[in-house]
């Protein structure tokens, strides 16, 4: 994950109260946001959550229906997306199919009536930047799918906007290329210095690229904050269970303190201690939600008396690098628990059936009360 | 072994009843008979059906105003066609678009009788009101063409905006191109080639159109088809047979011509997607 600090105090793009209505269907609803100049921002969330509805309003291709949109203090209403310090990068690339790659690079240059040589040498710069000198002169469909990519990268950069908006740019990479070019991404935009909005549906897209990521839902953002935010302190049941695998039981707080809070789950057949305080009503139904790789397992019974159960193993997948347990509390319900595998040899190893204990540490689990 | 004889003797049932008039009508003229159905076989194969058309100047001054009337209804139609397919295809929702859309396209379902008539009174009327067109001739065919194969190259054009995604549009847009740069730098270029087929497709249609032309024609203005129908109703002469025989000749060049261009374009399309898949790493 790629934690970097951000220069909070500059707001560059400032999202008011922004909606979006397409007849009857909400596609983006009172939608307020700040981002930060220089930074990755992710946009993350399902389809049809509205979040190409945002960037697409952000390029100016769609115009918000109430609220406003200012880039760099000056309000989009009415600006044309040619004329705007924006520019786009398309899920399909959307390279002209009948130019050269060094013609498709050229384009957004052209446009600005720059000098020839001024062009020419500018593209090459650009074309060595993106690692395609040599393929100037090529058409799209004689590129391989990540050099379209650094093509379309390429002609968006070359304008030297003050934003660029990605939508889904590693969606169309396989995953050998994706982990390689999400790097490249991050060194581009540390080198230029663009803040970027990336939109995407891949989480795992989104931790890595994004110094901060929005949770979209149903036309809402529903939490904004670091990818370690977002991962280690989802704010809603949504969210928790969005990002990445977690075990979420219901429970009702039975104790309520500053310094700490219990809950019973019944399903978890536990009490659940928690060492910090939250906010709710007393006796609140709440949501308890704990990663899996933050759930230990033993054979030996534990001594301690809350955040420990017990179930017997039901499925075990190997994955290489850990193991993913399914193991059957005596409820019923199944738990989803990851152990790194850091031995080579397996003779140590949980199996199948075997009866084990789960516990975790107090601060592990994640109170929800929405 | 039965099978493949059913399949052979089907398949050239099938070839025979599209080409065996044409073949014969080639093979009439070569015939020296002066009667079309009587094969003189001595004299025969002659071509001198071919001689006598090329002294024919009225059949030649007629087949030169077909190419010219076509040639101008191919382009008016090609203008006004791509205007209306992109209109129908990229102005979104607007009032009266499905109006639109159903009147360029009514003319392919109108018979062309009534379009004929309409163009007359239309022409007629016109010029008692305002003075123009002046009389009937090369301009009102032209006119009348261009209005029943406008609704074809506006199929086509339609078809192929369609096909293609407005992505493309956005990105120019997006890139700082202004509407008209990106009409003429990205669309254009990218529906050339429905252009072309509709240019095509509204030149044929114009070179073989009888009955329309037959209403708003004006004396010495006929067309290559209108003549050839008033002869034939005085009788087929065989060098009628010579004409067709070229004209099918320069059809069936410009057929293979394009096939075999468009394999060539194919072929090379794939060697070079797959060259780019081969070294294409990352």
């Amino acid at each position: 994950m790629s934690q970097k600090t951000v220069d909070r105090g500059q707001e560059y793009v400032r999202i008011e109260g922004v909606t979006k209505r397409f007849g009857d269907f909400v596609a983006v609803d009172s939608v307020s946001l700040s981002i930060f100049k220089g930074e990755i921002f992710c946009l993350l969330g399902g389809s049809g959550c509205g979040k190409t509805t945002l960037l697409r309003m952000l390029a100016g291709f769609e115009s918000p229906t109430a609220g406003r949109i200012l880039i760099d203090g000056q309000d989009m209403a009415g600006i044309p997306p040619y004329e705007r310090p924006v520019n786009m990068m398309f899920q399909s690339y959307a390279l002209f199919p009948h130019m050269t790659v060094a013609k498709n690079v050229a384009f957004g240059l052209e446009q600005e009536g720059l000098g020839k040589t001024e062009i020419e040498r500018r593209v090459g710069e650009m074309l060595e930047i993106v690692k395609l000198g040599e393929f100037a002169r090529r058409k799209p469909h004689q590129l391989s799918g990540g050099q379209r990519q650094r093509v379309a990268l390429a002609r968006a950069l070359i304008k030297k906007p003050k934003l660029l908006l990605l939508d889904e740019p590693l969606g169309a990479l396989d995953k050998k290329l994706r982990e390689y070019t999400q790097f490249e991404l991050i060194n581009l935009q540390e080198q230029l210095g663009v803040t970027f909005v990336v939109v995407t549906h891949d989480q795992e897209e989104a931790m890595t690229l994004a110094s901060r990521i929005g949770v979209m839902n149903k036309g809402q953002i529903v939490q904004v904050g670091t990818p370690t935010d977002i991962y280690e302190f989802p704010s809603s049941r949504f969210v928790a269970d969005f990002i990445g695998s977690v075990n979420m039981f219901e429970g009702q707080l039975t104790e309520d303190e500053p310094g700490h809070v219990r809950i019973r789950c019944p399903e978890l057949d536990a009490t659940v201690y928690v060492n910090h305080g939250i906010s709710a009503a007393p006796e609140a139904k709440v949501a308890v939600a704990i990663r899996p790789e933050k759930i230990e397992l033993t054979r030996s019974e534990l001594a301690a008396t809350e955040n420990r159960t017990r179930g017997t193993v039901k499925e075990i997948a190997y994955m290489g690098d850990m193991s993913v347990y399914l193991v059957r509390l005596e409820s019923g319900r199944l738990v989803r628990v990851t152990i790194p595998n850091t031995e080579r040899h397996a003779d140590e190893r949980i199996v199948w059936d075997e009866m084990v204990y789960l516990s975790w540490h107090p601060s592990s689990p994640v109170v929800l009360t929405v | 072994m039965r099978r493949g004889w059913f399949r052979n003797g089907m398949l050239g049932l099938g070839l025979a009843f599209l080409y065996v008039p044409i073949l014969s009508m080639i093979v009439f003229s070569f015939n020296n008979s002066r009667l079309v159905t009587v094969w003189d076989s001595p004299n025969s194969p002659t071509l001198r059906w071919y001689v006598r058309l090329l002294e024919n100047d009225q059949l030649l001054g007629a087949a030169w105003i077909s190419v010219l009337v076509a040639a101008m209804t191919a382009t008016g139609a090609v203008i006004l066609g791509t205007i209306a397919g992109l209109v129908l295809t990229r102005f979104g929702p607007f009032r009266g678009r499905a109006f639109l859309s159903a009147m360029t396209t009514a003319p392919l379902v109108m018979p062309e009788v009534i379009t004929g008539i309409a163009m007359l009174l239309l022409f007629v009327s016109l010029e008692q009101l305002i003075g123009w067109p002046e009389g009937r001739g090369m301009l009102t065919i032209t006119i009348a063409h261009i209005t029943f194969a406008m609704a074809y190259v506006t199929v086509v054009v339609q078809s192929r905006l369609a096909g293609f995604d407005d992505v493309l549009e956005e990105a120019a847009l997006d890139l700082g191109a202004r509407p008209a740069t990106v009409f003429f730098r990205i669309t254009l270029p990218l529906i050339l080639p429905a252009l072309v087929s509709g240019w095509l497709l509204a030149f044929t249609l114009s070179w073989d159109d009888v009955v329309i032309s037959q209403f708003v024609a004006g004396p010495g203005s006929s067309t290559l088809p209108m003549e050839i129908f008033s002869r034939v109703r005085r009788g087929v002469s065989p060098d009628i047979n010579a004409l067709a025989t070229i004209m099918v000749l320069i059809v069936a060049i410009g057929v293979v011509l394009s096939t075999l261009y468009m394999k060539r374009e194919e072929k090379r399309r794939e060697r070079e997607e797959q060259m780019a898949r081969r070294d294409g790493n990352g």
